[in-house]
């Protein structure tokens, strides 16, 4: 197996997609001619064109628009935003027609769409570049939202995501395009809604996602020192949520802290949280703990931006607390 | 050779046809008020009296396989484009044999049969949907067509001029048609627009803009025709400014108070039905007998259609959970 970066096993799912299946096309700012502000889309156009690589113009509501009345008209757009602060500019789009258009019309229509936007913390981009949002588009219901930490998992999700015959947000952490891992070449479909188990441990899950699945294996190494064998669990996406594997893993560890990159108030772990209280309460020995970002905009200074994201030794700390 | 007028393209049996789809969605949409005050209804309820002329002009102007894509006043546009008064009607009941299966409404109605792609209820959200509907059609090098069609509102939102701006870039086969009858809910076209000749608009985006007669149906009818003509042709999108009105207020709730007596009464008399009749009958195509019977065939029709909407059922129980995710 060729060891790859997430940026290319991306590229290597978008492209193995679009030969299988011409009703497939990108969308997005700067995906084709520059080939992608993260270079995801490198040597598409040259490749398939630009009817099947389109440039847009910035105006990221007609970007998420076209893409919904494609979907809706039989294509499979990608639509790539250029980070996941400006899907908000179409969240009309994104809530109010792409996550509603199935229901809505009772079943006359689907929109199998893949929405990609890059986003994350960690290189001093300020408070509207920065963020982490998946926990915004897992509360709308409709949207399938995938979230890979791995480049296997990378390609695999894209390509099941794209294949999908639901609307998907596609979550990428920009901190994560460089990492590099074995991908199988070819075909490698990762099914949406399975969480994997990125190390097994006996004493207590961490349940996390994203570039925070590497936080937790480092925390996991700090916590081993002191006897501590953590578990970690990598949700891979939202929508659908895996809590089979969670409450599985909780059952063998019976203790439990979810790890996540953003926003503490609202986010996700208290969904996680609350899910395992009405399912798994009698598997506790302990509480419940979360760990997540400051809830504050993201501050530009480097030493700021670093203490309002979860690291290791934070982990590792409040895993402490339940012994 | 001198190009035919629509009076001349268009046979008496078209003709006849035209007229009887005005009265049918006069007759449709007059019969909800009361409805809708015994409770059979819920919701807003946006009625189309007094636009027919637009609606009807752009759908003969069509192709069938030609997709239309519209606003929450749809009721007469669904009906335009063929959808079967009744099952419109059961919509609006709420019921399992409604056109979206009882679960989107009077704003949300959906033929995927008839290319009927949607009332959608933000106002402008459905502009860029249109250019990617038409975006599809480029790129499977068909030769359909998608008409939009939105109210004087929609213009001042942001995706308006997104979608005009895409549309005209990649030379989308698309028809805007604009249904301005003068009001955003209560506020007049001149309070909310800086530009009130709304054709102009879209002069910013190199695309032909014209203003056309909503209240004269063969008016609207040659325009659209030739803009749908156009875009099959490759030439890209037209933008088209309909003048038209609403008789009623913006919705079920709202009783219009903001308009004049006068300003009503001078619109009464340019309803578009009875001034198509007296065309028809002035140029000897029908007698005022023969219109007579269409309006007494079109009333039974819609009879006919409440009484399949009350009869239907609810969508069962378990329909709250169908249709969200496909897998």
């Amino acid at each position: 197996m060729a060891e790859i970066t997430c940026r290319e096993a991306l590229n290597q799912a978008l492209r193995e997609e679009m030969e299988r299946d011409s009703s497939i096309f990108i969308l997005g700012e700067d995906v084709g001619l520059y080939e992608g502000s993260f270079k995801v889309t490198k040597g598409l156009l040259a490749k398939f064109g630009e009817k099947r690589v389109l440039d847009t113009p910035i105006a990221e509501a007609g970007i998420v628009g076209l893409a919904c009345g494609a979907a809706m008209a039989g294509l499979r757009p990608i639509a790539e935003l250029m980070t996941v602060n400006f899907a908000i500019v179409a969240m009309d789009q994104i809530f109010n027609h792409v996550a509603v258009a199935s229901y809505m019309f009772g079943g006359q229509v689907r929109v199998p769409l893949t929405i990609r936007a890059p986003g994350g913390a960690g290189h001093q981009l300020g408070a509207q570049h920065s963020h982490s949002l998946e926990a915004l588009f897992a509360h709308c219901p409709g949207l399938r939202v995938v979230v890979p930490s791995v480049p296997a998992d990378a390609k695999g999700l894209l390509k099941s995501a794209i294949r999908s015959d639901d609307p998907v947000l596609f979550l990428e952490h920009e901190g994560l395009y460089g990492v590099k891992g074995e991908v199988p070449e070819g075909e490698h479909l990762v099914p949406l809604g399975r969480a994997d188990i990125k190390r097994s441990g006996r004493d207590v899950t961490l349940v996390t996602l994203s570039r925070m699945v590497y936080v937790c294996l480092e925390a996991a190494e700090q916590l081993a020192k002191e006897g501590i064998d953590a578990e970690v669990v990598d949700l891979r996406g939202l929508n659908p949520l895996d809590m089979t594997t969670v409450l599985a893993s909780l059952r063998k560890t019976r203790r439990a802290v979810t790890v996540e990159e953003s926003w503490l108030s609202f986010g996700w772990g208290g969904e996680i949280v609350a899910r395992i209280m009405e399912q798994g309460f009698d598997d506790l020995d302990a509480p419940v703990l979360r760990v997540g970002g400051a809830d504050v905009p993201m501050p530009y200074n480097k030493h700021l931006e670093k203490s309002a994201i979860p690291d290791a030794a934070r982990v590792a700390a409040r895993v402490m607390e339940l012994f | 050779m001198k190009e035919k007028s629509p009076r001349e393209l268009l046979e008496p049996r078209d003709l006849l046809a035209i007229y009887r789809d005005m009265v049918r969605i006069r007759e449709f949409e007059e019969s909800c008020p009361k409805l809708y005050s015994q409770g059979k209804m819920g919701g807003f309820l946006h009625l189309y009296s007094g636009q027919e002329a637009v609606g009807v002009g752009v759908a003969h102007a069509m192709h069938r396989e030609d997709y239309m894509v519209s606003a929450y006043r749809e009721h007469g546009l669904i009906m335009a484009k063929g959808a079967e008064p009744k099952y419109v009607m059961a919509e609006l009941f709420g019921k399992a044999t409604g056109v979206s299966r009882g679960k989107g409404g009077s704003m949300h109605m959906f033929d995927a049969d008839l290319r009927f792609m949607g009332g959608y209820g933000i106002v402008g959200g459905h502009l860029p949907l249109a250019v990617g509907v038409g975006y599809a059609i480029l790129y499977r090098e068909s030769d359909e067509v998608v008409v939009c069609l939105f109210g004087d509102g929609a213009t001042n939102q942001g995706v308006f001029h997104e979608a005009m701006n895409m549309a005209a870039l990649y030379r989308v086969p698309v028809v805007f048609v604009c249904e301005n009858n003068g009001y955003g809910i209560g506020t007049s076209v001149v309070r909310a627009s800086s530009l009130d000749q709304l054709y102009k608009k879209s002069c910013a985006y190199e695309t032909p803009g014209l203003k056309v007669d909503g209240m004269d149906v063969l008016a609207v009818y040659e325009a659209v025709r030739q803009a749908v003509h156009k875009a099959r042709s490759g030439e890209g999108p037209t933008y088209i400014e309909a003048i038209t009105y609403r008789f009623r207020g913006h919705s079920i709730s709202d009783p219009g108070t903001y308009r004049s007596e006068q300003e009503k009464k001078i619109w009464q008399e340019r309803d578009p039905i009875p001034n198509f009749a007296a065309f028809l009958v002035q140029a000897g195509h029908f007698t005022k007998q023969e219109l007579a019977a269409v309006d007494g065939e079109e009333q039974e029709l819609i009879k006919a259609a409440i009484r399949f909407a009350e009869e239907s059922p609810d969508p069962d129980p378990e329909e709250l959970w169908t249709d969200l995710y496909v897998e």
